[in-house]
Order: C-alpha cells, then structure tokens, then sequence
C-alpha cells in the first residue's frame, strides 16, 4: 500500500477466526450466509468443506481454518460462510464470526513485505491497525486462484 | 434501423446458400452438363453478390461477381466444365466461407482480398475468350431484363409533410435529384422487414431517404405488405438507384419517378411515368434531413460492427407450443392461488399432478427449441471427401444417413471438429491405396460411411469404413516402443483393449506423417471432446475389412433422469440412461481376478466397484446383501455396490463451476427438491 499518495478510505467486512481477526475487500463479498447443510465433493482440494445451493447456484465452500492450519471448525450459532466473487466465480469461505465492517484509511494499512509469518504473505494485503487491534487483510485472489488452481497444494500438508 | 438483426439473418442466408452452392457445384462435378443445375449455381452466386453488396461487404461482392462473369459464360456454353474449373469455383467457395466467418467472429469481412482466386477466374474467361469485359455486363443486364420496369402494379403516393417539403425545394434548388421510388418485393420472401432493410441500406448509400411509407417502424415490424415507397435525395441517377435496387435478392421490381416543383402552393409533385392521382395519405415520419454528403447513413457506418450471435432458427409450431405450455403454466398458478385458502386434498393434487404433466412438456418443448438436424455438421463433410480422395489419390465414395437426426445445438456446435478427424482418419489410415484395394481384390472405390440416429436418449453417429482395419499388433509395437505399456502388459491386453490404447494421448499408427491427419494431435482429443459433451466414442474393428468409430451423444445436455442413491449419509445421482439393471448380490457371490471383485451375472463377468472406497465415503459396517447398479459405458460394464436406492427423478444438472472442475468423477451437481445438493457420477470416467 502507497502511504504517500491519497488516502483512500475503503471497506472491510471483519471476521474472526480464533482470537485472530481478518479482513475482506466489502466489494468482494456477495453475501454473508449461516451455516447450511453442505456436501462433500470426493477428491476435491483438502480445505474444500463442499458444495451449497445458493438460490439455485451451486458454489465451493472452503474452510479458512483448514486453510490456514488452525483448529478444525466447530460450528456454532455464530459460523457464517461468507460468499466472496472472484473473477465471476464465487466461494464461500466458513469463518467463526462475522464482526464487522470497517472504513479503513489507506495510511493506516501497513505493508507486510517485512514480515515473517506461518501464513503465506502472498495471501496477505496487508495490517489494518484499528485502535489497540489489528486486521489482517487478505488478498482474496491470490488466496483462492493459487490453492484452487495449483494440483499441488491439493493434499494437505504431511 | 439498427444493423445487428440483419447481421444475423445475413450469416443465416448466406451459410445456406454457401451450402446449396456447395451442393450443386458437388453435382455439377458428377453432371457437367447439367443446365438445371448450372443455373442452381448461378442464382446463388447472384444472390449471394446482391446480400454482400448491400450489407457493405465489397470484398466479398467482388469475388462473386467474378464467379458470376465465369458461371454465365459457361451457362452461354462458351466454357466448358471441368475439374479445373470446378476447383477454382471450390477455392471460390472455400473464400466465401471465410468471408462469412469472418464476418460472424468479427462483423466485419476482414482484409483477405483472395486476388488469386479472382485472377483465375479471369484467366478462365481471357483463355477461353478474351471477352471479359462482354461477360461482365451479361451478368448484370440479365437480371435487370428479369424485372424490367413497368407494371400494372398500383403505385403509392407519398403526400409530404411541409417540412419534407422544404427539404426536397432546398435540394432541388441545389441541384440534387429527388425520387419517388417504390419496392416491390417478391410475394414468398420470407424476411421482408430485412430486405426491406437492405434496401434502406443500399439507397442510404447512394442518397438521403427522406421519407418512407410505411413508416420505418412498421416496415421494420412487417406492417407492411410487399412493396413500400420512400422518397429520396440524391446526386446520382436514376438508372444507378434501379441497378443498385434490382441487384438485391428478392426485389421483385423498382418504380422510380423523379420529384421536382410545381409552380404553385409550395406544393411538390411527381411526374409519373403513368397516370396517377396524389392520394393525401396520413402519416409523416420525423426523418431527420441532415444534409445529403452525411446520407451514407450515420447511424449505421458510425457504429462499429456488432458480431454475430449464436442463434437457433426455430419451427414457429415449436413456439407456439411453448407459449401454450406457458399459459397452462399461467392457469395452473391461478389455480393453485385459489386452493390456498381452503384445504381440498384431493384438488391440490390434482393440480400438482397437472403442473407436473405441464412442466415435462415445458421441458420437452424447449429441448425441442434447441435441437438442430446433424445435416448442419454434416453437409459440409461430402466436399471434404472429395478434396481428401484428391489429396490422398484414393477414390473414395462417402455414404451419409441420418441427416435428419436431431441434437442440441450446443452439441451440435462442438461436434464437427472431432467428426472431420474421424473422417479423415478414415479416409488416411483407413482407406487403404487404390492399388492396395486391387490387391486384396476389393472394389477399388473405398467406402466411408457416416450414419447418424437416435437410440433411446442417445444419438449415435458411426464413421465406418471399409478398409484395412486397425492391426492390434502395430499398436501393441507402439505403444510398448513409446513406454504407454510395459511388453508384458502387452501380451496380457484383448484386442479391445488394445484398440483403445489409440485413444491414449499423441498415438499416432500413421507411419509416415501426412499432411491429412498424423499431425500428433490424434484420437485422444477427439474422445475428450466427446465426453466434454457427455458423450463416449468406442471402436470396432476387423483386420482386412475396416473399422467403425461410433460416437455416442446425449440428447440434451441440461436435464435428465436419474437414478438417485445413498452412500453412507450422502446422495448421489447416477444417470438412468446408463443403468442397465439393479441387482441384489450376497456379498459371498462376490469373486476375485488379482484382486479385482467381480461377479458373474447370466454368464457376464461384471467388475464390482465399491463407490464408497473410490469417493472417500465414510466407511459403514459390511452388509450380507448388497445392492448393485450394473452401468454400461459403450460395450464396458460395471457394477456400482451403493448402500441404498431412493428412487428415481428428473434432475436439472448443474457445474460444479470453475474451482472444481477438475474433479473428475463427477460430473456435476444438482439440487434437491429440499434444497440440498446431490452430486451427479460420472460414469465415463468410473468405469
């Protein structure tokens, strides 16, 4: 992110996942559904949790825990699937909680190029910092198109 | 008026005529002294000319009135058909072609000038006579003495407004000519708001079209009957407007009268060629009167070219079914409005029952909507064969039948590559040599076989042929020799395995690669193809007398009946159309070949395959009795053991879109009627 440039104020939609806490570009999202019946698909990539109908369409959903190496999901009253378009294919992505939406300032986004992290950076947009908290924000495209278009990565990690 | 719909319609016609043309040149080859035929060809290419020209393709217009000049030389006997000739006006055709796919991936003609082609054909006519430039005119004055002016036909009056007025005195006093011009098309044209459109477009490019009776409006939605008049400003002459008109298919006859002032009240009149009274008639259309040097048309030049679309030329019966099917619909929603209130069993079923019987034939009618006869892919391949017997110098005669079978249009768009493969597979590999056929003492004329026809919820389409057949131990040397199999695989495959060893991919038997077909590319794509469409290729062969590829097609892509089953807790679909039959086996029935279940059914070895094992599915304690749904791929049998059977039921198919595509025993998924998702097998790739 360009600190010197206009300040660009943008929204994220905010999501929990443990005690860590996300963010999505809110243009991205479609919509935000509870949790549903969802089927398996045999041999798809590991985080994929399945398919459901949404309104007659059929769509992917994926575990951002599985995803990430956390904690298998437990679902409860507050899991939600957020419905995320890219490229006019749309996922779903199961996540503990839905919090939010934030208007974030450009200058308060931080670059993580510097970081190290478990989670792959290119997965990563970059750190919103809100008050005493921060918001990872996730770079959707890379995060979806790389695990779903790379065979690869579609057996977990050993 | 906007360009696009007649784009449309203009690829339409012109692909039929391309065809029609295709098939009297193919006859003329066989009769060249056919005259019938020879004029078959010549009014095409006339019209063909007269369709380019007015929808602005000069290209295109050019290269038939090249052809035109050759066919009505032959037509005047001066040139005699022969294969020279005939492949010059095959490259003609093959030109044509390109300009009008052109014209639908682009909307626009494109660059190719195909001066070659042109120059031949004035090498014909120069060898031959020296007369071109006689030639040239014969082609024109013969249409224009079919429909000379004159008539007894009643001619319109056009009353103009005082606006039209002022602009038909302001051009005349600049010396512009101003027309009344009267169109009559012919009675059977079909389409006559859109030749009534190239009409429009072939005056707005000599002129300015002031006025128009009917107005524009209703001649773009056919209100009118088969003639219309219009008034016009231009710079050119009068006989330019009755060439230029009389060029255009279907225009049956031209009256153009000029207009100029009469002394009088600012009043305008014709001088009629005959007598005619001004009838005061109502109706004046805002026409905008730019000024003339912008008449070629703004509107429409300004615009860029939209492409073609993908279009389905429908039966009018077929609609008007779908539109009763859709009022019934409309009634039965009434119907079941009323019921809310009350609680009448018996007549809620009932009009359950009725829509359900609505919405099948809704589905039937619409599926109806999309299919298309294979003579669409077809017709082009008789033209193939012969240009391939040239190449190849083999004589080959190909049969078709079946024709008129019908598949949706989407299959039908994809089905053409893989066929010509199959064809020229046929016609390389199979076929062999005329003198190879003298030899083995069989006719010389090899024979390819194109059969297409509906079996059950299938259409099959068969490319056989008659010649030397596929030798299963050149393929085995191959396949060994570039490591598909290992040579004791080899030894252990049947002779139908082998077979389908041709469909691995990049195996090619040609040993010498041709220009035809062996370029690497070879029958795996053809078989991905085909089941990318749902479908399933299978070949039969007999060493000696010839093999026969046979290409199996659903009928529609969207809808089908399934068989639904459990697995553990999930559901599956299974496509009823490849169920043969459900059987319960005692799971000590169960035998083994090297690990491999099998079961023996009226004497048919059957391998068994647990779905359960195959698609990760919980795993569920081992019954006495199973159940197994015994599938057939082709010739291929399997049976699936499923852990329950729930019934069977019309299922709307669905992708899995785009990030799971890649799975590939499934083949989609569906919604159930409580909103869950089943996903549908594919049984291509599981058995």
């Amino acid at each position: 992110m360009d600190n010197n440039t206009n300040h660009e104020i943008k929204q994220y939609v905010v999501f929990k996942l443990g005690n860590e806490e996300y963010g999505v570009d809110i243009q991205r999202v479609q919509i935000i559904e509870r949790i549903q019946n969802i089927t398996r698909v045999p041999k798809s990539p590991y985080f994929i949790k399945g398919v459901i109908n949404l309104r007659g369409e059929i769509i992917p959903v994926m575990s951002l825990r599985v995803k990430f190496e956390l904690e298998p999901d437990d679902y409860t009253d507050e899991t939600r699937i957020i419905i995320v378009k890219i490229d006019e294919n749309q996922v779903g992505m199961i996540v503990d909680q839905v919090k939010e939406v934030l208007q974030l300032s450009t200058e308060v986004i931080e670059n993580v190029q510097g970081f190290t992290s478990d989670i792959n950076l290119n997965f990563i947009q970059g750190v919103g910092k809100v008050n005493d908290h921060i918001v990872t924000l996730l770079n959707l495209k890379n995060l979806i198109d790389s695990t779903l278009n790379n065979p690869k990565e579609n057996q977990p990690a050993q | 008026m906007d360009m696009s719909q007649y784009l449309e319609i203009f690829v339409e016609e012109s692909k039929e005529h391309l065809q029609s043309l295709n098939e009297s040149l193919l006859q003329l080859e066989n009769e060249p002294g056919n005259m019938p035929i020879l004029n078959e060809v010549f009014r095409v290419a006339h019209t063909l000319k007269g369709m380019a020209g007015t929808m602005g393709f000069t290209k295109m217009q050019k290269l038939t009135h090249n052809m035109e000049n050759v066919l009505s030389e032959i037509r005047n006997g001066r040139i005699l058909v022969d294969s020279n000739l005939l492949d010059t006006l095959f490259k003609c055709l093959d030109a044509l072609e390109n300009y009008v796919d052109e014209i639908i991936n682009t909307g626009n003609e494109g660059s190719e000038e195909y001066t070659q082609i042109i120059n031949e054909l004035g090498n014909i006519l120069s060898n031959n006579f020296d007369q071109g430039e006689t030639t040239e005119k014969q082609g024109t004055v013969h249409v224009e003495q079919e429909s000379s002016t004159n008539s007894d036909l009643e001619i319109a009056d056009v009353h103009l407004t005082d606006f039209e007025n002022n602009a038909v005195k302001n051009a005349l006093s600049r010396s512009y000519n101003v027309y009344q011009i009267s169109i009559y098309l012919n009675k059977a044209c079909v389409l006559k708001s859109a030749r009534a459109f190239i009409v429009f477009r072939s005056l707005e490019s000599l002129g300015e079209i002031i006025k128009s009776l009917p107005k524009v409006e209703d001649i773009e939605d056919e209100k009118f009957e088969f003639d219309f008049t219009v008034v016009v400003i231009s710079k050119e002459a009068k006989d330019m407007f009755e060439k230029e008109l009389l060029s255009i298919a279907e225009v049956e006859q031209v009256i153009i009268r000029d207009i100029v002032v009469s002394g009088g009240e600012d009043e305008l009149v014709n001088i009629p060629d005959t007598e005619n009274k001004q009838d005061s008639l109502p109706g004046h259309t805002p026409q905008d009167t730019h000024e003339k040097d912008g008449g070629e048309s703004k509107s429409i030049v300004g615009k860029s070219r939209p492409k073609a679309g993908k279009t389905v030329r429908v039966d009018i019966d077929r609609l008007d079914t779908l539109m009763n099917l859709v009022s019934e619909l409309i009634i039965i929603k009434t119907r079941l409005e009323g019921i809310e209130g009350g609680n009448n069993t018996q007549n809620y079923n009932e009009a359950v029952e009725y829509l359900e019987r609505i919405t099948t034939s809704l589905h039937d009618a619409v599926m109806k909507v999309r299919m298309v006869p294979v003579e669409r892919v077809f017709n082009r391949f008789p033209r193939m064969i012969r240009d391939l017997s040239r190449k190849l110098n083999k004589e080959i005669e190909l049969t078709m039948s079946g024709e008129e079978t019908e598949l949706d249009r989407t299959v039908i768009d994809e089905i053409g590559d893989p066929l010509i493969h199959l064809l020229r597979n046929a016609a390389d590999h199979g076929l062999e040599t005329t003198e190879e056929r003298l030899q083995k003492g069989k006719d010389k004329i090899g024979n390819i076989y194109l059969r297409a026809y509906q079996d059950g919820n299938n259409v099959v389409i068969e490319v056989e042929d008659d010649g030397k057949g596929i030798d299963t131990k050149k393929i085995k040397a191959r396949a060994v020799e570039k490591g598909a199999i290992t040579s004791d695989m080899a030894s252990n495959m049947s002779e139908q395995d082998i077979v389908e060893l041709l469909f691995n991919p990049s195996f090619s038997t040609a040993e010498k690669i041709s220009d035809v077909s062996g370029r690497g590319v070879g029958l795996d794509v053809v078989k991905t193809k085909i089941e990318a469409l749902g479908g399933d290729i299978e070949v039969k062969t007999t060493l000696g007398k010839g093999s026969k590829f046979i290409v199996r097609l659903p009928l529609t892509l969207a809808i089908i009946q399934a068989l639904m089953v459990k697995l553990g807790e999930e559901k599956y679909a299974i496509p009823l159309n490849t169920i043969q039959n459900i059987e319960d086996v005692k799971i000590s029935d169960i035998q083994y070949i090297q690990k491999q279940e099998i079961i023996v059914l009226r004497n048919q070895v059957i391998p068994i395959i647990r779905l359960d094992r195959v698609l990760d599915v919980p795993k569920k304690e081992q019954k006495e009795l199973i159940t197994v749904v015994i599938v057939k791929k082709g010739e291929k049998q399997a049976g699936f053991v499923v852990d329950g059977l729930i019934g069977q039921q019309e299922i709307v198919i669905k992708s899995l879109g785009k990030y799971l595509s890649g799975i590939r025993m499934i083949a989609g998924a569906t919604i159930l009627g409580n909103g869950e998702v089943a996903l549908i097998l594919d049984i291509n790739t599981l058995v």
